[in-house]
C-alpha cells in the first residue's frame, strides 16, 4: 500500500498488530482483484485469505442476490481447489456459475433447508481447510455467529464469503448492523455499457466496500466478471472522476 | 384354500380363504401353487437384510407378511422419514412387489397401519399413533384367529371399540394375550424388535457393569469401540460405508445411532467424530447397559499412493467434509450440478453425487445465462410487437418496468422426444434490462405467430446479476 511505504512506522505498527491477531501462516494472504484501483483501497492489496467477506445486493439485488451471487463466484472462481456453495433453498443457476469462471466440477452445493444449519455447514467448510473457498447464502448473521465464522477461517486459512440476501427490501436494512468480517460489499446493478448495436452490453456493477478492517471504504464502477471470474473497470471511467475523488481525499489527510 | 390375493385376483374375484375348486371355476385356466411358509420366511428375511443396509440399523422379518425396522436416528440419511416411507414402498414396488409402509410410535401401531390404512405410506407424528389406530378392524392387532372371531361374536368391530371397553371381562374370556396386544398397539408396553445379524456381521460390543448415562462417558465408549472396530476392519481389509452404534437400555429399549459415509472408510478419529456429533440425539434415560458397534455396510478398502508428483500440490481429500455434513443435512442435498443435453433450461442442469469423478464438460457459452433461475417461471403482463420483438415494459410482481436495452430471441423448442405436448412448443428467451440497469430472463411461450406453439403468454425466468 502506498500509504504504508510513505511512513515506515505505521508499517511497522500494522505488522506488529497483525502478529498479534495472530493466524497470516498460510502461504498466500491475500487474492487481489487485479485492478489497481480496488486493490490500492484493501490492506495487503487483495482480499485476504482466511477471513470472512459478505456481499450483499443493492436495491432488488437484496432480494434475489443475484450480482452478489455472481460476485463471489468471480472471486471463488480465481482460488484453487473445490468450493462450497451452502444456500437454505436452491434457486442458483450452474451455468451462469460457469460463465463467471466457476467450473461446474469445482463447486459443491449444500442445501441446507433453514438459515441455522446453513451457517453450520458454512462454519464446517471454513474449519475444513481443504476447500479452495466456502460461500454461503443467509439473511440473518449475528456478531457472534460471524465471529465464529471469521475464527474458523482463520485457523484454515480459506476464504470465507457470505451473500446476504433477504425475503423482503425491509429487512435488508439490518445490513447495516456489525458483524465481526472483514470486508462488506454491497454490488449494485447499473446499466450496462452501451452498444453500437441494439442489445444488451457487459453488465456494470456498481461496487461499494461499505466497511474494510485496516482500511477505508470506497465506492468503484466495474464491469461483471469475465469468463475467468475478473472485474475490469470500464475503459472509459478508468481515469475518471473515481480516481479523481480518491486524489483529493490523499491530499487533504 | 387360497392364501394370497393381490389386486389383480381380486379384480377377477378371488378372496382370500376361498376353496380353490371355487377359485378354478372362477378363472379359467388358474396356476395353483403350494404355500411355501419356509421359502416365504426365508425372502423375507433376505428383504430385512437388504432393509437393514439400505434403511435402519435395527430390522428383522415380521412373520408372516412384513418386515419391521426401528428408523429412530436413521432417517436422516435418506432427507427424513416421509421421504424414506415413500422411497422404500416405491423402491419395492419397482423389483415387482406390491408394499405398504407405515411409521408409528409402537411397533404394533405400525403393524396395524401398514396393513389396514387406506394410504400406502403413511406416517404419524410422535404422539399421534393411539388416536390414529382406534378405527381400524380388530384383526389389525396380531391377535389369534379364534380371539378374533369370538370378538367378532360378541360385536366388536374396531381398535377404538375393544380399547372403550373394561379390561378385566375380556381377559377373563379371552386371556391376557388380548390385553398385550393392545397395550402394545398403544405403546403402552415395550416391545423389543429382535434385531436380525447377519452372519459376516462386522461388530464389537462392550457391556457394562454399571449402566452408563452422561454423554461425555458415551463419546468415551464410542471411541474405544470404534479402535477396535477398525482394527477388525483392517484386519478384512475393509472400510465401513454405514456404521450403526446401538444401545441397549437398562429398561429394555433399544436406542440408535447410524452413519453414513460417502467412500469406505476406516479412520478412527473421523468415524469417531461423526459418531460423536449424533450422540446428542440418543435419549439413555436410566442408563446403558451394552453399547454395540457394527459396520452394517462395509466395503474394500485398499491403501493408494497419495502424491503422484514432487512438484503438484495434491488436491486436499474433502470426503471428509462431504460425509460430516451428509450427516447433518442428508446424503441427497449435497450435491455437484453437471451439464445435461438439453436447451430447455430447467433440464440443462443435473444433480451428481459430490464426489462423482469430474465430468469437465460445460454449458455451451453463446448466451448469458441468469444466475438465479425462479423454480417456475412466472407470469408477467408484457407489452410487445409481435412476432419477434422484446416488450416495451412489462409488470413481475406489481412493479412495471421499462425496458431500455434488450437481446433475443433466443429460440428453444420442445423436446418432442419427451413428451408429446412438446411437439410444436417454442419458446423465445430475451434478455432484457430495464432503467434501473436490472436484467432479467422473460420468454413468450409459443413463437409470436402460430397458436400452436404456445399460449403467447410471456414468463419471467431468470434474474441475471
Amino acid at each position: 500500500m502506498k500509504e504504508a511505504a510513505a511512513s515506515p512506522i505505521v508499517a511497522e505498527l500494522r505488522a506488529r498488530i497483525q502478529r498479534l491477531e495472530g493466524g497470516r501462516a498460510h502461504g498466500r494472504t491475500v487474492l487481489p482483484f487485479g485492478i489497481k484501483e480496488i486493490d490500492g483501497r484493501l490492506p495487503g492489496g487483495g482480499l485476504a485469505f482466511g477471513a470472512l467477506h459478505e456481499a450483499a445486493g443493492g436495491g432488488n439485488g437484496a432480494i434475489d442476490g443475484a450480482a452478489a451471487a455472481l460476485f463471489a463466484a468471480g472471486i471463488a472462481a480465481r482460488t484453487r481447489g473445490k468450493i462450497l456453495w451452502c444456500v437454505a433453498r436452491q434457486d442458483l443457476f450452474a451455468p451462469a456459475l460457469a460463465q463467471a469462471g466457476l467450473a461446474p466440477d469445482r463447486v459443491i452445493y449444500v442445501e441446507a433447508g433453514d438459515e441455522k444449519s446453513v451457517l453450520a455447514c458454512f462454519e464446517e467448510g471454513l474449519r475444513h481447510g481443504g476447500l479452495g473457498g466456502v460461500v454461503a447464502e443467509v439473511a440473518r448473521l449475528s456478531m457472534t455467529a460471524s465471529r465464529r465464522l471469521q475464527l474458523a477461517a482463520e485457523s484454515s486459512g480459506t476464504i470465507g464469503f457470505a451473500v446476504r440476501r433477504w425475503r423482503r427490501q425491509a429487512e435488508a436494512a439490518e445490513f447495516g448492523q456489525p458483524t465481526a468480517s472483514v470486508t462488506r460489499w454491497r454490488v449494485t446493478a447499473l446499466p450496462s455499457a452501451p452498444l453500437p448495436v441494439p442489445g444488451v452490453g457487459r453488465a456494470r456493477w456498481r461496487l461499494e466496500l461499505i466497511r474494510c478492517r485496516a482500511g477505508e471504504s470506497a465506492d468503484f464502477e466495474v464491469e461483471a466478471c469475465d469468463g475467468k471470474g475478473r472485474l475490469h473497470l470500464p475503459s472509459d471511467l478508468a481515469h475518471g472522476p473515481d480516481q479523481k475523488k480518491a486524489g483529493r481525499r490523499r491530499a487533504v489527510s | 384354500m387360497v392364501l394370497a390375493a393381490d389386486a389383480a385376483a381380486q379384480a377377477a374375484g378371488l378372496r382370500v380363504r376361498m376353496p380353490v375348486t371355487k377359485a378354478q371355476a372362477l378363472v379359467k385356466g388358474l396356476v395353483v401353487m403350494d404355500a411355501d411358509p419356509a421359502g416365504d420366511a426365508e425372502a423375507l428375511e433376505r428383504l430385512a437384510l437388504w432393509a437393514l443396509q439400505r434403511y435402519a440399523p435395527i430390522a428383522a422379518a415380521d412373520l408372516p407378511d412384513g418386515i419391521v425396522m426401528d428408523v429412530a436416528g436413521a432417517a436422516h440419511l435418506h432427507s427424513g422419514e416421509d421421504a424414506m416411507a415413500k422411497g422404500i414402498v416405491e423402491r419395492i414396488a419397482a423389483a415387482g412387489v406390491a408394499a405398504r409402509a407405515a411409521l408409528a410410535d409402537s411397533w404394533g401401531a405400525a403393524h396395524a397401519l401398514a396393513r389396514f390404512a387406506a394410504r400406502p405410506a403413511i406416517i404419524i407424528p410422535p404422539g399421534g399413533s393411539a388416536k390414529a389406530i382406534l378405527e381400524l378392524p380388530i384383526r389389525a392387532l396380531r391377535l389369534p384367529k379364534d380371539i378374533v372371531d369370538g370378538l367378532r361374536v360378541l360385536g366388536f368391530e374396531s381398535i377404538g371399540e375393544l380399547a372403550a371397553t373394561p379390561r378385566a371381562p375380556l381377559a377373563l374370556r379371552f386371556g391376557s394375550e388380548l390385553g398385550r396386544r393392545l397395550d402394545q398397539a398403544f405403546g403402552r408396553i415395550s416391545e423389543q424388535i429382535d434385531p436380525l445379524r447377519p452372519p459376516d456381521l462386522i461388530e464389537v460390543r462392550r457391556a457394562f457393569a454399571e449402566p452408563i448415562g452422561a454423554a461425555e462417558t458415551i463419546a468415551r465408549y464410542t471411541g474405544k469401540l470404534v479402535v477396535q472396530l477398525c482394527q477388525a476392519l483392517e484386519a478384512k481389509g475393509l472400510g465401513a460405508r454405514r456404521l450403526d452404534l446401538v444401545f441397549h437400555r437398562v429398561d429394555n429399549r433399544i436406542e440408535a445411532i447410524r452413519i453414513g459415509t460417502a467412500l469406505p472408510v476406516r479412520d478412527v478419529k473421523r468415524l469417531t467424530r461423526m459418531l460423536c456429533d449424533k450422540i446428542e440425539t440418543v435419549d439413555p434415560a436410566f442408563g446403558v447397559e451394552i453399547m454395540r458397534l457394527a459396520a452394517s455396510v462395509a466395503e474394500p478398502l485398499e491403501d493408494k499412493q497419495t502424491i503422484s508428483s514432487l512438484t503438484e500440490e495434491p488436491e486436499a481429500d474433502v470426503s471428509a467434509l462431504i460425509d460430516a455434513l451428509a450427516n447433518r443435512v442428508g446424503e441427497d442435498r449435497i450435491y455437484r450440478f453437471a451439464p445435461v443435453a438439453s436447451d430447455v433450461p430447467e433440464r440443462s442442469v443435473t444433480r451428481i453425487a459430490p464426489l462423482a469423478p469430474d465430468t469437465g464438460e460445460a454449458w455451451p457459452d453463446h448466451w448469458p445465462r441468469p444466475s438465479r433461475l425462479l423454480p417456475v417461471p412466472e407470469p408477467i403482463d408484457a407489452m410487445a410487437l409481435l412476432p419477434d420483438h422484446p416488450p416495451v415494459s412489462f409488470t413481475w410482481r406489481g412493479v412495471r418496468r421499462r425496458v431500455k436495452r434488450a437481446d433475443g430471441p433466443e429460440r428453444v423448442f420442445g423436446e418432442w422426444w419427451k413428451r408429446d405436448a412438446e411437439l410444436v412448443a417454442v419458446r423465445d428467451y430475451f434478455q432484457v434490462e430495464d432503467e434501473a440497469g436490472e436484467r432479467f430472463w422473460i420468454y413468450r411461450a409459443g413463437d409470436g405467430e402460430d397458436a400452436a406453439t404456445g399460449s403467447q403468454r410471456w414468463f419471467l425466468h431468470g434474474v441475471f446479476g
